[in-house]
């Protein structure tokens, strides 16, 4: 008897998150990062509801600092799958001028968690979809697949629903909202495989390629626009690199690599012995750092 | 240790040859399982292990856990394994698990997803969410402790949730210098209690989870031991998706894909069986039927690639060769042995919220993708769930466990949990709060009668009425005995039929001495005489009669159960009015006689209450119209509604 493969379920579990939102709530969103983790979920997304496109839009929360390959997929993967883009940039940070090298943690609060608060309450969404999944990160392996957040978009740890077999509960009152993770179940292997499998598009900066960097920090950062303020004496030199994940450019880590197709990059994956978000700066504090942010509304 | 050889080997291929390892990768099965056991049984080290001897754990994390192992771990400055599970920033404090967490980790055959869950009694409602999704539980026992409480307690949680299959491991054989005698005391010891649930004996293990003994292979330690390594046995356990294969299709409607006026997909995923192109189907409840025309998938580069055949588990798209009504809620299923439909049922409910039942309550109730109002009533029995015995009780509290039966506002498609964990789960919700309160497993139905396919007809109610060339309704009498019912119905049926109406007049002679004789005159039973003539009554209408009813038929609610049975209009509640002593005066069949004189129990009027109607369609006072003009009275309602 024809047994479904570990990719093949978690595809189907994925799917049938996903039209459960859209079947519950009223106005759902797909949190888009242009990530592979978002690359992943957005396809699964066109399969879930193929014929048609998928019934509701794309949001990216920007920063303004993302890495320029990222902006060049971004509207291009929007087009491709027939939906919407709607792109959120905090005003208040944009007016403050609010950077990575002068603020630190307050630019990922600023552009990140207080511009995704803004976009949610801007246009009403009640669900928002997001692409983290449970082996991330420990608080995350925590949380509920339909996750209930206040009419603050407060996360409450100790009162989660219960969520039992595929029974998912998406009532809410007017204002309060729901953050799901269909992709809960994905290890970072599962997506890269099935990114493999199904030919999904993503960016290039996931492959190497000889790019200017600077070393500081023992991060290796990329130079990857004008904007980015060198030292005295640092000129940006050119290495062999790639990224494990894609975020503000100035606070991704790359890693030297050779890797220039998925093959190779997924075998560096499996032989390298260093967690994926250890190249994201905002990880590095302290263990319980996480569900703080959490707590506050991050995603 | 033949663990660690097959991390080498995988490690090695993926060196040599990464596309041959994708490949073999993406062969891979998954298995969920749980983790159970008391709070010291070595849970969160057991898993910590897993993760370590599989390679799932990083450099930096490693380094991360051997820096906390020296500033908070129980193991001095060896590594404390379940400092790499234990999650949230407050438990870490507590050093105990409090929700469920999750963890990965593969080997060459399988991925694995572990539901970590606390071993307190009062986090049951965390063990039940994390039983829920899994093929198989790990029951961990000290070998030091033996079979607790506890242990009893999970082990009846992962057989109340239909875990098929159960591992009781033996942990910490080490300290207890690897005896087959400890370890044997203690599987008889369990298997005992198992035999009281009815449970199959589980497989044994003898295990160390900080040692590592015949965790990943066979450990010299406990050369007595003959069966598999604990991993072992969790690559080759048969997965639950390959018992729902062997199931009749069914697949729970979630979505209707209508993009445009060409399209109409049926969207969901399939929870039983297997579904090919052209295969008779029926959608539940409606009894419709069709075939189907398309299975329909997205291909890897966005057009369109249709499959020949779904399997249990997948998510489809269906179109079907007729257009027929069909929404979220239904079940498509395979149209020889299609589920049931419902409205009683008895179910085991574990209670989840703060608040506690409350019986009469109408809950939100959520069945695969149906959602109804149901009402619990007063548990039947709840479950002691340290000892398994049944206690008393009037409601369920947080973590409790009982058995109750509940009422839905209309019927369910479903099956009962040990044949479907899809169509025999549900959930109920607080509707004013939105918590989820409880988990429910359905036994079996209660009204056989409901208990029923729905059989779509194309010459339906309206069909029958055409053709008779007549509205039907139900003329529903209702007053006390000797009111003169009978004699009015009767005289409204004569000018019916004079006028050329089919009509049929259902009395207490045609129907308490045949359909009705099991019944006696007990509240129980006049409920359920009354029940029985509305679905009568209900089912000549349909066949296009005007029917006439004539019963004293004394409590409302029953009443408004027959009314609510038809459409508005159709319902025509008649008073025959007349006061108690007039008809006890008249007393035509000397009944009341016999009731004063006690040789008649359960008389309406006399010891059994009558509770006239509030707003009957038509009143007659039979002290001031003779049986005649009450019937023309009625006539004249009927030719102008």
């Amino acid at each position: 008897m024809a047994v479904l493969t570990h990719l093949q379920q978690l595809e189907a579990e994925s799917i049938e998150i996903m039209r459960e939102v859209v079947a519950q709530v009223d106005n759902p969103v797909m949190l888009y990062s242009i990530g592979k983790d978002s690359a992943a979920m957005l396809h699964v997304a066109r399969k879930a509801f193929f014929p048609a496109p998928p019934p509701f839009p794309l949001l990216h929360v920007d920063t303004t600092w993302k890495f320029q390959d990222m902006y060049k997929l971004r509207q291009k993967a929007a087009d491709e799958a027939g939906m919407e883009l709607l792109v959120h940039q905090n005003p208040q940070a944009q007016a403050q001028d609010i950077n990575p090298f002068d603020h630190g943690a307050l630019h990922t609060d600023m552009w990140k968690t207080e511009g995704l608060k803004q976009a949610l309450d801007k246009y009403q969404f009640d669900a928002a979809f997001g692409g983290a999944r449970r082996d991330e990160e420990k608080s995350r392996a925590k949380e509920r697949i339909f996750s209930f957040r206040s009419e603050n978009h407060q996360w409450d740890p100790k009162n989660q629903r219960p969520e039992l077999w595929s029974l998912y509960n998406a009532r809410k009152k007017p204002g309060e909202s729901m953050r799901v993770f269909p992709m809960s179940n994905w290890t970072e292997l599962d997506i890269w495989q099935y990114i493999r499998l199904e030919k999904i598009e993503i960016v290039p900066l996931y492959f190497a390629a000889a790019r200017p960097t600077v070393e500081r920090d023992g991060l290796i950062l990329m130079v990857d626009d004008e904007r980015f303020p060198l030292n005295q004496g640092e000129t940006p030199v050119m290495r062999s690199v790639r990224f494990r994940t894609l975020g503000c450019y100035p606070l991704t880590g790359a890693v030297e690599s050779q890797a220039t197709t998925l093959d190779e990059v997924i075998q560096e994956m499996l032989l390298t012995t260093t967690s994926e978000r250890q190249g994201r700066a905002i990880d590095q504090e302290a263990g319980a750092s996480m569900e703080v942010k959490k707590q506050q509304g991050y995603f | 240790m033949s663990a660690s050889d097959t991390g080498y080997r995988a490690e090695a291929l993926i060196g040599q040859d990464i596309a041959a390892y994708l490949k073999a990768h993406e062969e891979k099965t998954m298995l969920r399982f749980i983790t159970c056991g008391s709070v010291d049984d070595g849970k969160s080290t057991l898993i910590g292990r897993l993760l370590y001897d599989s390679k799932m754990i990083f450099d930096d994390q490693l380094s991360a856990l051997e820096a906390a192992s020296k500033k908070s771990g129980t193991q001095g400055d060896a590594i404390d394994f379940a400092l790499l599970v234990d999650g949230l920033a407050a438990e870490r404090e507590q050093g105990i698990t409090i929700d469920v967490a999750y963890r990965f980790f593969a080997t060459e055959k399988r991925k694995f997803i572990v539901a970590d869950t606390p071993g307190h009694e009062q986090y049951t409602r965390n063990m039940v969410t994390g039983a829920s999704t899994v093929d198989l539980a790990v029951l961990l026992v000290d070998a030091r402790q033996g079979v607790l409480t506890q242990t009893r307690r999970h082990a009846y949680l992962v057989h109340l949730l239909g875990i098929k299959h159960i591992v009781l491991a033996v942990n910490k054989m080490d300290l207890v210098d690897f005896s087959e005698t400890c370890f044997q005391d203690i599987v008889d010891d369990f298997n005992s209690f198992a035999a009281d649930l009815n449970m199959a004996p589980p497989l044994a293990i003898p295990i160390s989870g900080l040692a590592g003994d015949n965790i990943t292979g066979r450990s010299d330690n406990t050369a007595w031991y003959k069966g598999p390594s604990l991993l072992a046995h969790l690559e080759n356990v048969e997965l639950a998706d390959n018992a729902a294969q062997k199931q009749s299709f069914a697949m729970p409607v979630q979505w209707v894909n209508r993009p445009n006026l060409d399209f109409r997909g049926f969207s969901g995923r399939v929870a039983g069986g297997t579904v090919k192109l052209g295969d008779k189907i029926r959608i539940v409840p409606s009894g419709k039927t069709s075939t189907v025309k398309e299975i329909v998938t997205m291909a890897a580069n966005g057009s369109r690639a249709d499959l020949s055949e779904a399997l249990a588990g997948q998510s489809v798209t269906l179109t079907l060769n007729d257009e027929i009504d069909c929404s979220r809620g239904d079940v498509i299923a395979a149209g020889d042995n299609p589920p049931l439909a419902a409205d009683r049922f008895e179910a085991s409910l574990v209670w989840m919220d703060e608040a506690e039942m409350l019986p009469g309550r109408a809950y939100e109730l959520r069945l695969g993708t149906q959602a109804v109002s149901a009402r619990v009533q007063a548990p039947k029995y709840a479950v002691n769930v340290n000892n398994m015995e049944h206690l008393a009780a009037k409601t369920l509290g947080l973590n409790e466990i009982g058995v109750v039966e509940l009422a839905t506002d209309r019927p369910v498609v479903f099956a009962p949990f040990a044949d479907s964990q899809k169509l025999g789960s549900f959930v109920l919700i607080d509707k004013i709060s939105n918590a989820t309160v409880a988990a429910g497993m359905l036994h079996f139905s209660l009204r056989r009668a409901h208990n029923i396919h729905w059989q779509a007809v194309d010459i339906d109610r309206a069909a029958h009425a055409a053709l008779k060339g007549q509205r039907p309704k139900i003329l529903w009498f209702t007053g006390l005995s000797g009111s003169g019912k009978s004699t009015i119905a009767n005289a409204v049926e004569k000018k019916l039929h004079a006028n050329g109406k089919h009509t049929f007049l259902l009395d207490g002679d045609n129907v308490r001495h045949g359909l009705n004789k099991d019944l006696g005159f007990t509240d129980a039973d006049r409920i359920e005489n009354i029940r029985r003539i509305g679905e009568v009554a209900k089912l000549m209408s349909d066949a296009g009669l005007i029917v006439l009813t004539a019963f004293i038929s004394p409590f409302r609610a029953e009443r408004d159960m027959a009314r609510a049975m038809v459409a508005d209009g159709d319902f025509v509640e008649i008073h025959v009015d007349t006061p108690l002593d007039v008809a006890e005066q008249r007393d035509v069949k000397g009944l009341y006689k016999k009731a004063r004189a006690g040789e008649l129990k359960n008389f309406t009027g006399i010891d059994s209450p009558y509770e006239p109607p509030e707003a009957p369609e038509i009143t007659v006072n039979t002290t001031e119209l003779s049986a005649e003009e009450a019937a023309g009275l009625i006539i004249d309602y009927l030719d102008k509604n």
